[in-house]
């Protein structure tokens, strides 16, 4: 019997033969922390080493609450900064960057073959690119910072092999949140998601993070696509070093496969307050809501900044709706400002903040009060996440918040497309 | 064996309404987490928990966030340990890792009441409630370790003393 990409790639790790259902003590290649790291860095002095075991590995982003909206951010900020310099540790990003799974992958880090761990639960965005990562918690990463080992259990695999072709104005989201609709929030849990068959390679690799990012929603260990040309392509000129590319022997053993084809899948919502709460767009469209939000580290990037943009281009903003944009990286802000696309938004009347987590997790920027609606591209629309506890979210495509934008209600964006 | 009283929730108790998002950055302190324990689900947890009491739920608790605040805010709630159908990967490895046990019985979870008094003996994997005894696998060794160490923070401080790293 032939071995998943899991089993083959922790087993590499952990120096002997492994199979799902095993424990395994390993070093990860990239250890991965946001604003989290202050208190981080709290554990970590509790464990009472001097030094960090190894200094590269660590990758700290500053992206949650950038710039600083209090003085409790920004002591933590200033906690983080101090300690990466003391610590020597290079791979530092401060709040110019970006989110930092977006950051993360424009610098090289997400490569093939590489196990990759992070204090933040949409670590499995590094599927796309053919490594094995994973959400931990605090004190795990403050432990693998002192000791650089951690014990991980060989998740089983759920396949999803996607065939045919998307239609127009139907994107990665609908398909992912299609997914998550069909086989609920714990679906994957304890397990991994590998995503194969002709639709999935032909994803770019923008669409195959929102896939990866979103994996973390049926709750899956990892989101990993099988690496190609475009993998090794996008890693040109960015890779932090050299990579292997690991993957499934075609006689693996999975848990399951399901099987989608993706001709069939429509623009899809998720309803408040669970991810798996999704329908067709037809079944909300005309819900009237207050806020739009493009970007997070879900749908931030350039392919998801021209989809809205096409949406908005020489219209307005219902004067009903706020709507902000966030780029997911200044990487990407660049892009998009080079493409004129900037310009569409904020000729639109969009509110165009720098990059990073923005309203995302109800930190800043764009709060909801008591009652108020959000149609957001984002991850998660638990109860209470981007403000008042009495309010909601709906997530869906950059499109289809786009196009509602314009019309001040939920409405297909296949009626524009 | 241990007793208390218990909360009883359902399916899908995301980290967001243990814990909100807008705290997750700005608290530090245990006890001031503690204060903040299911806000956004259910109010009147925190004032009125009482150290030892149990939290009885469905399927999928703790899905969301890595915030390990989530865990965090209902030990010192005083939560003494969770039972419920199913729990999220990583809610599941913070507990552990703060020292708070969390059980997995679907039969436990689907029977017992919110409000009554149970037993558990940890060592034993007994559970003790009105409608009758349940059972479940103890953790293994290395598990429980962590466990008695009261979390994953003073383990590693004990390993590293002993010298006892793997490579
Ligand atoms: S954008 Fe939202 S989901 Fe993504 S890392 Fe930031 S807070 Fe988390």
């Amino acid at each position: 019997m032939g071995k998943t990409f899991s089993e083959k790639l922790l087993g590499a790790k952990a120096d002997r033969e492994v199979q799902a259902g095993d424990v395994v003590t390993v070093s990860p290649d990239f250890i991965l922390s946001h604003d989290n790291s202050a208190a981080i860095i709290k554990k970590f002095q509790q464990i009472g080493v001097k030094k960090v075991r190894v200094p590269h590995k660590i990758v700290i982003v500053l992206d949650h609450v950038v710039p600083a909206s209090s003085e409790k951010y920004a002591l933590n900020h200033k906690i983080i900064r101090e300690f990466v310099g003391e610590q020597k540790i290079n791979n530092f990003f401060d709040i110019s960057t970006g989110i930092c799974h977006q950051v993360f992958s424009e610098k090289g880090f997400a490569m093939p073959g590489k196990l990759i761990l992070g204090a933040d639960s949409h670590t499995t965005s590094y599927g796309a690119f053919g490594a094995f990562s994973a959400g931990i918690g605090r004190s795990e990463v403050a432990s693998l910072w002192a000791t650089d080992e951690i014990w991980l259990k060989v998740p089983e695999t759920l396949k999803i092999e996607m065939e045919g072709k998307l239609s127009n104005g139907v994107f990665a989201k609908d398909v992912i949140l299609k997914i998550i609709g069909d086989q609920g929030a714990d679906r994957a849990n304890y397990k991994a998601v590998e995503f194969a068959g002709k639709a999935a390679q032909e994803f770019s690799i923008a669409s195959r993070l929102v896939l990866s990012n979103m994996a973390a929603e049926m709750g899956a260990k990892n989101g990993y696509f099988p690496p190609d040309n475009k993998t090794t392509g996008y890693l040109k000129n960015r890779a932090q070093q050299p990579y292997e590319i690991v993957s499934s022997d075609s006689d693996a053993n999975y848990e399951s496969i399901l099987r989608y084809d993706v001709s069939s899948v429509v623009p899809q919502v998720a309803s408040p307050h669970t991810v798996d709460n999704v329908r067709p767009v037809a079944e909300v469209e005309g819900l009237k809501f207050h806020q739009a939000l493009i970007g997070t580290c879900t749908n931030g990037r350039l392919e998801d900044l021209e989809a809205a943009s096409r949406m908005l281009k020489g219209k307005k903003v219902d004067p009903s709706v706020r709507v902000l944009v966030i780029p997911a990286s200044r990487e990407v802000y660049l892009q998009a400002m080079r493409k004129g696309i900037m310009e569409v938004f904020s000729e639109a009347g969009c509110v165009i903040l720098n990059p990073g987590c923005g309203p995302c997790l109800g930190a800043h920027q764009g709060i909801l009060a008591p009652g108020e609606i959000a149609l957001s591209t984002a991850n998660r629309n638990f109860r209470g996440r981007m403000g008042s506890r009495d309010s909601e979210i709906y997530l869906a495509s950059p499109a289809t918040v786009a196009a509602s934008a314009v019309e001040g209600k939920i409405t297909d964006p296949r009626k524009y497309s | 064996m241990k007793k208390g009283k218990v909360w009883k929730y359902g399916d899908n108790v995301n980290t967001d309404v243990i814990y909100p998002g807008k705290y997750t950055y700005s608290m530090l302190e245990p006890d001031e987490m503690a204060s903040h324990a299911l806000e956004d689900l259910d109010p009147e947890f925190a004032k009125n928990v009482n150290p030892g009491d149990f939290i009885v739920a469905g399927r999928n608790f703790g899905c969301g966030s890595s915030r390990e605040q989530a865990a965090t805010c209902l030990k010192y709630a005083g939560i003494q340990a969770i039972i419920a159908k199913s729990f999220a990967r990583i809610f599941f490895r913070n507990a552990i890792n703060q020292g708070l046990p969390v059980i997995q019985s679907e039969e436990a979870a689907r029977t017992i009441e919110g409000g009554e008094e149970i037993r558990i003996d940890f060592s034993k994997g007994k559970i003790r409630s009105q409608k009758g005894d349940f059972t479940f696998s103890p953790y293994p060794a290395s598990v429980m370790e962590i466990i008695k160490a009261g979390g994953l923070i003073p383990y590693t401080k004990e390993k590293i003393k002993r010298g006892k790293l793997g490579k």
